[in-house]
């Protein structure tokens, strides 16, 4: 790995330097009934929009990766047949400027399932590849647990890394591609103090974590617990809307439907991302559902992310970036579920994400 | 120009064809032309299907228990088990029930439709692994369209397995699929019984279930049913559940039973988690799983 220095003001340059390219980025879309700010990853065309200093955002990064509804073929219809052409979505390279580790680490997850098992998915592929990605150190919030899933540093899945010490960024270059846009701003080797600023910088941002998640042999007790109570509990609660998966950085399931166009001459094939918790995921022609119930829905997507997953690549699905969790419309949260599991008590009194 | 980046094209260079990481073969599929409309039933027909590149057709080969996925452009597209032989590589037969929307426009269309064929998907029954031995192929109601491959390739190869014992149970005379092979079947020196559980009046058969005959046959069992008896078991998961129950007693280790599960599928290839069992992909780690996988499975019955 290769460290440089930048001064804070180069950074403009370095984000000029690289507006050739789109650039994604998180930006603040507007404010909370609460007053506070919210955030998105939108395209950006002036340094000044960019927030690096960014909570984290209602949504994750996935869209740009794995859009919500996608064309995966056209066809066009003739009297003899029909015939099938293949587009993978996407024109041109992207620049993603300031991405937390948790998302970073949320993409090292879905390559694992969409780009290095069998049949590796090309839409995915040519998104993923075509993505310059910055990476950027965050700020811990009440609902953040990636501490407790080895997600609050990323290792590998990005370009550049930026940690902010002050006056100056660290940056960890991973790629020839970075290196090179580096050439173009004036940048220095780290020094003994630098080293020493950016260790104290990142203990400050551990004592940060307020909440933790005890995954010690989550993927055992998962399996001993299937007939617990306890999922009934939260399954009650669950109003089945999906919303978790929909902020989701790692959930990929999706849903394809077909439909001839209008004038009859063709036809689209169209993906949709999905949820496990809407009624109907499991349901096969002829009306027979495998998980009527809530619960078994909520159920499954815990099992499928902290115990399937684990099975599959030794690593839980969740990156721990709490987005279910704020977003939930009935305040279930993943560290309650987790350790009401793991006790078997349901929790006492009015579940809600801030404590009870 | 120099900061611009350069576009990756994720399919160049790709090497070879390699079905399984093969980039470009994702939304590949073979055109393929319904070359024959067979209705069995009220509700089944038999479709005969053929790759219409007659070298893809050549090239295409699947083991029995395995699977495709259907596409109708602008229709839908949905797995199917496919029910013919082995031998005739991509000339096969899909026995379908119209329950669905792809299906109930599949059961209108007549022959020379050209349809889309992704695939094989899927496990498959180890008949390799049981050649020498018994074999109890079991199916109930529509589990008969899995088991045809597995039985077709058996009786091709009959000199190599030793007793066969085809047990089939339906609801009722109406619904038994496959009717006009029957004879055909038995000339191959196999056991086949036939039973229904609510019989009509030209009914001559055995009256119940396939757990009934099956009793039967396991009170006289040839030798040691642990050490030379395999079964392949089709049928809803109420029934292979029974069934499966009755052989373990019988003394047939669980590794030695297998069954078909269906599941929901979207994609086939271990991405859209639609049809997980538990945690397990049915279309990587199935639909052909032995009976003591499915035991560890949750929520698999």
């Amino acid at each position: 790995m290769i460290f440089r220095i930048i001064k804070k003001l180069e950074l403009k340059e370095l984000f000029d330097v690289m507006a050739e390219n789109r650039i994604i980025g998180p930006v603040q879309k507007g404010t909370s009934h609460e007053g506070k700010p919210l955030y998105a990853f939108e395209p950006v065309l002036d340094f000044n929009d960019l927030k690096l200093d960014y909570t984290t955002t209602t949504r994750p990064a996935k869209r740009y990766f794995l859009p919500s509804h996608e064309t995966l073929c056209t066809f066009s219809i003739h009297e003899n047949g029909w015939d099938k052409s293949v587009d993978f979505n996407i024109r041109e390279p992207h620049v993603f400027f300031g991405m937390h580790a948790c998302d970073i680490n949320a993409l090292d997850k879905l390559d694992k399932v969409l780009l290095e098992s069998n049949f590796p998915t090309p839409y995915y592929a040519a998104k993923r590849k075509n993505m310059f990605i910055i990476g950027v150190e965050c700020n811990p919030q009440p609902f953040c647990f990636c501490r407790s899933m080895g997600t609050d540093s990323a290792s590998h899945g990005f370009d550049m890394f930026l940690t902010d010490l002050g006056d100056r960024y660290f940056v960890e270059v991973q790629s020839a591609a970075a290196f090179n846009f580096l050439k173009n701003i004036k940048t220095r080797e780290p020094e003994e103090k630098d080293h020493t600023r950016y260790m104290k910088v990142i203990a400050e941002k551990n004592r940060k974590f307020t909440t933790a998640v005890d995954t010690t042999d989550l993927a055992k007790i998962l399996d001993m617990e299937f007939q617990s109570d306890v999922w009934k509990y939260w399954g009650d609660k669950c109003l089945s809307c999906g919303t978790c998966a929909s902020v989701c950085p790692t959930c990929y399931c999706y849903g394809v439907e077909e439909a001839v166009d209008i004038d009859l001459k063709g036809a689209k094939k169209k993906k949709h991302l999905y949820s496990c918790n809407l009624i109907d995921f499991a349901e096969v022609a002829g009306g027979h559902n495998f998980r009527p119930e809530s619960h078994s829905r909520l159920k499954y997507r815990y099992y499928h992310k902290h115990r399937g997953f684990m099975e599959e690549f030794e690593e839980s699905l969740c990156v721990g970036c709490g987005r279910c969790s704020e977003a939930c419309l009935a305040k279930i949260t993943v560290p309650e579920v987790i350790a009401s599991v793991r006790s078997g008590v349901k929790p006492k009194g009015r579940p809600g994400r801030h404590g009870k | 120009m120099e900061n611009k980046l350069p576009f990756v094209d994720v399919l160049k260079g790709v090497p070879g064809y390699q079905r399984k990481s093969d980039l470009r073969s994702f939304e590949y599929s073979y055109k393929a032309e319904i070359t024959n409309v067979y209705p069995l039933t009220a509700s089944e027909k038999l479709y005969q299907i053929q790759i219409t590149d007659p070298e893809m057709r050549k090239r295409f080969t699947f083991r029995p228990g395995q699977f495709v996925m259907l596409e109708v452009p602008g229709v839908g597209e949905a797995p199917f088990s496919i029910s013919s032989s082995p031998i005739r590589h991509g000339d096969i037969e899909l026995c379908i029930r119209n329950v669905g929307n792809l299906t109930n426009f599949l059961s209108r269309v007549e022959r020379g439709v050209q349809v889309g064929i992704t695939g094989p998907f899927g496990t498959s029954f180890p008949l390799e692994e049981m050649m020498g031995q018994n074999i109890f192929l079991i199916a109930g109601g529509l589990g008969i369209a899995p088991l045809r491959s597995p039985v077709l390739s058996v009786l091709e190869n009959r000199s190599r397995y030793a007793k066969v014992d085809i047990i089939y149970g339906a609801r009722q005379p109406s619904e038994l699929l496959f009717t006009y092979q029957y004879d055909m079947w038995r000339k191959f020196d196999i056991s086949l019984d036939i039973i229904v559980e609510n019989p009509d009046k030209q009914w001559s058969g055995p009256v119940g279930r396939t757990t009934d005959i099956l009793s039967e046959k396991l009170a006289a069992p040839a030798g040691s049913l642990s050490r030379n008896t395999y079964a392949i078991v089709c049928g809803p998961p109420v029934m292979f559940k029974f069934v499966c129950n009755m052989l373990t007693e019988a003394g047939i280790p669980m590794q030695k039973m297998f069954v078909s599960l269906e599941r929901r599928m979207h994609c086939g290839r271990g991405k859209c988690c639609r049809c997980n069992v538990g945690s397990t992909y049915t279309c990587l780690k199935g639909p052909v799983f032995d009976y003591w996988s499915v035991m560890n499975l949750k929520e698999a019955i």
